[in-house]
């Protein structure tokens, strides 16, 4: 078990390697990073000037240097300056996760309370008006892209009723229900995906474990239906859905891209958006390095979770 | 008889076959009867969505980039007040005209050849990479197959939407570069798949006596495995194309996905976004309905397909 830990650890940091190595290469690809700071024969640029900076930035030497340099700047903390307005990329990208923690948080608590209650309840009314409405849900939630949901969402509480901001994220005082209610839409529409796996998993593995030998041995013993649905049943059929929250989680980092840009939400996803369209690329590589070791981490921690919730599973 | 309970469990339309057995005599429940075991209406909708694309030419009620200033803004052709106070533009359109003028409902059309090319030839591209390195993995075994799967880790690990953005930003958005990447976006998943049945497989007597018979290791992948994997294989792909088409339009809703002047449903909603707060719905919403409309089809048929022949893959 220490050892598939480890070994997984392992693979961890070589992913974490792999992505660094595709946005160096990628960086390097758009042609010489030079040409971002100053452009040769440019006004009062010198080209003693354009040697001493590209002297200064390390562009001198081999590209392997370079991208050994590079990483070592990184694994130090220090992804350099954002282009546009020089500031620390650590600091920049910081600001703006709490926006991201705050929102991706939000629709994990959202897609757990409606996920999880509506697959059980699918599964047991098997079925009914409640599966159909719980499958419809999921059905939905898996075939609209997330765009499309918060793009809807705007038109109908935003522009038509007029019940919610349609963008932004406000944080002048009072802080109280400005915030949250600017919060709803962007919770929602990340929310829902992860809510109808949630769902679909949930319906599944209860459908599943009420037709298992314990459960027909607790219903032949007389113990009442709601027991064996809840102590019996819902206990053992958590068990998928508690081993994919890992990779929920992690889907919340590229579904915030999306919704970010969707509702000018001025978190991580964002900055990533606008540092592309910026050509910001200190910044960018700051965060897709920190989208990859949240990756990282999160495959980590379900990996963990699978052997933690289900000792059945053996690893060797 | 296994499978038998497994397939009872599933998300299938076919679940309450009890249910129907007595509604069966007469005519209307045997419609509905036909209407629950086959995803008629899936295919239905996917049949005419594609077949619009196709015969987008033909039946386009303009031309491909017609543009007419008349028509700017012009509402669904329900909204006939609006029609009566414009009587100078001569044509109505039948799902709304955007900013410049040009017809939503061809635009869908030819937009959708797009985006339902680059998602079919990318999942086909995608698809046998990965099938054919899971096959040749699972079959020998070893340090290929090793390498193989912490490759499959590694990968899983990346943040591909931003890669793919940052790529489709430094090489330049074109189309072969999206296929590219949607063809790296679905390769991972069919690799452990196709490996994990190739395992079993090539235990089996008949590959055995086709060894002793003196059958290559070529002519045993391919006359022997592959024919047991394609089941497997043709599931995997139906679930995996909604996901496709979804990462296509996400990427264009973002501005990476083709070049902005090609129409794919993607970027016509996030042109239409911008039109949302002066009423004009149409722009985005349709081209919206349209992704949801055939991802949520693929999706029914692929449950249904994966119920019907694979029952194992259930988790997915």
């Amino acid at each position: 078990m220490r050892k598939f830990l480890l070994q997984r650890l392992a693979f961890g940091l070589l992913s974490l390697v792999a992505a660094t190595l595709i946005v160096f290469i990628l960086s390097r690809a758009q042609g010489d990073p030079l040409l971002l700071y100053a452009k040769p024969g440019g006004y009062g640029v010198s080209p003693e000037q354009i040697a001493a900076l590209s002297a200064k930035l390390g562009l001198d030497r081999p590209l392997i240097v370079q991208y050994f340099l590079w990483l070592g700047d990184v694994l130090q903390g220090d992804f350099g300056k954002t282009l546009l307005a020089e500031q620390d990329v650590r600091m920049v990208v910081f600001q703006k996760l709490g926006a991201t923690v705050q929102l991706g948080v939000a629709a994990f608590v959202l897609a757990t309370i409606i996920g999880i209650p509506l697959g059980v309840l699918s599964a047991v009314k098997r079925a009914t008006f409640w599966d159909y409405l719980g499958r419809g849900f999921a059905l939905l939630g898996q075939a609209t892209p997330a765009f499309f949901t918060g793009i809807l969402g705007i038109l109908i509480f935003a522009v038509y009723l007029g019940w919610l901001p349609p963008s932004g994220r406000p944080v002048h005082e009072p802080f109280f229900p400005d915030q949250i209610v600017a919060m709803i839409m962007p919770m929602v529409t990340l929310g829902w995906l992860p809510a109808a796996t949630y769902l679909r998993l949930t319906r599944s593995s209860v459908l599943e474990t009420l037709d298992s030998e314990f459960v027909k041995l607790a219903r032949a013993k007389g113990v009442d239906a709601n027991r064996v649905i809840w102590k019996h049943a819902f206990r053992n059929a958590l068990i998928p859905p508690l081993t994919v929250s890992a990779l929920i989680l992690i889907g919340f980092l590229e579904g915030s891209v999306i919704v970010e840009s969707v509702f000018a939400w001025p978190g991580v996803g964002r900055l990533a958006v606008d540092s592309i369209h910026n050509n910001d690329f200190p910044l960018l590589t700051g965060v897709i390095f920190m989208f990859a070791i949240l990756y990282v981490v999160g495959s980590f921690l379900a990996d963990v979770m699978y052997m933690v919730v289900d000792p059945r599973i053996r690893y060797d | 008889m296994a499978t038998e309970f497994a397939n009872a469990n599933t998300a299938s339309p076919d679940l309450m076959s009890a249910q129907v057995r007595t509604v069966q005599d007469n005519f209307r429940g045997r419609f509905f009867h036909v209407l629950r075991r086959w995803p008629l209406l899936p295919i239905a909708i996917v049949v005419m969505l594609v077949g619009m694309t196709i015969l987008a030419p033909w039946v386009a009620p303009f031309g491909e980039e017609e543009i007419n200033l008349r028509g700017r803004g012009a509402p669904p052709f329900w909204y006939t007040e609006w029609y009566e106070e414009n009587p100078k533009l001569e044509v109505r359109y039948i799902l709304g005209a955007d900013h410049l003028g040009r017809d939503v409902l061809t635009r869908i059309m030819y937009g959708g050849r797009v985006s339902l090319t680059v998602a079919a030839i990318s999942l086909v591209i995608g698809i046998s990479i990965g099938s054919a390195l899971g096959l040749v993995s699972g079959y020998f075994g070893g340090l290929f197959d090793e390498i193989m799967m912490r490759l499959v880790d590694v990968w899983n690990a990346l943040p591909f939407l931003l890669i793919a953005i940052l790529a489709a930003i430094t090489v330049g958005q074109s189309v072969p570069l999206l296929l590219a990447l949607l063809s790296l976006a679905s390769w991972a998943g069919s690799v452990r798949n196709v490996r994990a049945e190739t395992l079993t497989l090539k235990t089996r007597e008949y590959v055995a006596s086709s060894k002793v018979a003196g059958g290559s290791n070529i002519r045993i992948m391919i006359r022997h495995v592959m024919p047991n994997v394609i089941n497997t294989i043709v599931v995997l792909a139906t679930l995996r194309v909604g996901g496709l088409i979804l990462t296509e339009a996400s990427l264009s809703y973002l501005g990476a996905g083709v070049p902005s002047n090609i129409p794919t449903w993607g970027n016509m909603v996030s042109d239409g976004q911008g039109y949302l707060n002066s009423g004009e719905w149409w722009i985005s919403v349709f081209p919206g309905t349209a992704i949801l409309l055939v991802v949520m089809s693929v999706n029914f048929i692929g449950d249904w397909l994966r119920d019907r022949f694979d029952p194992r893959l259930r988790q997915l």
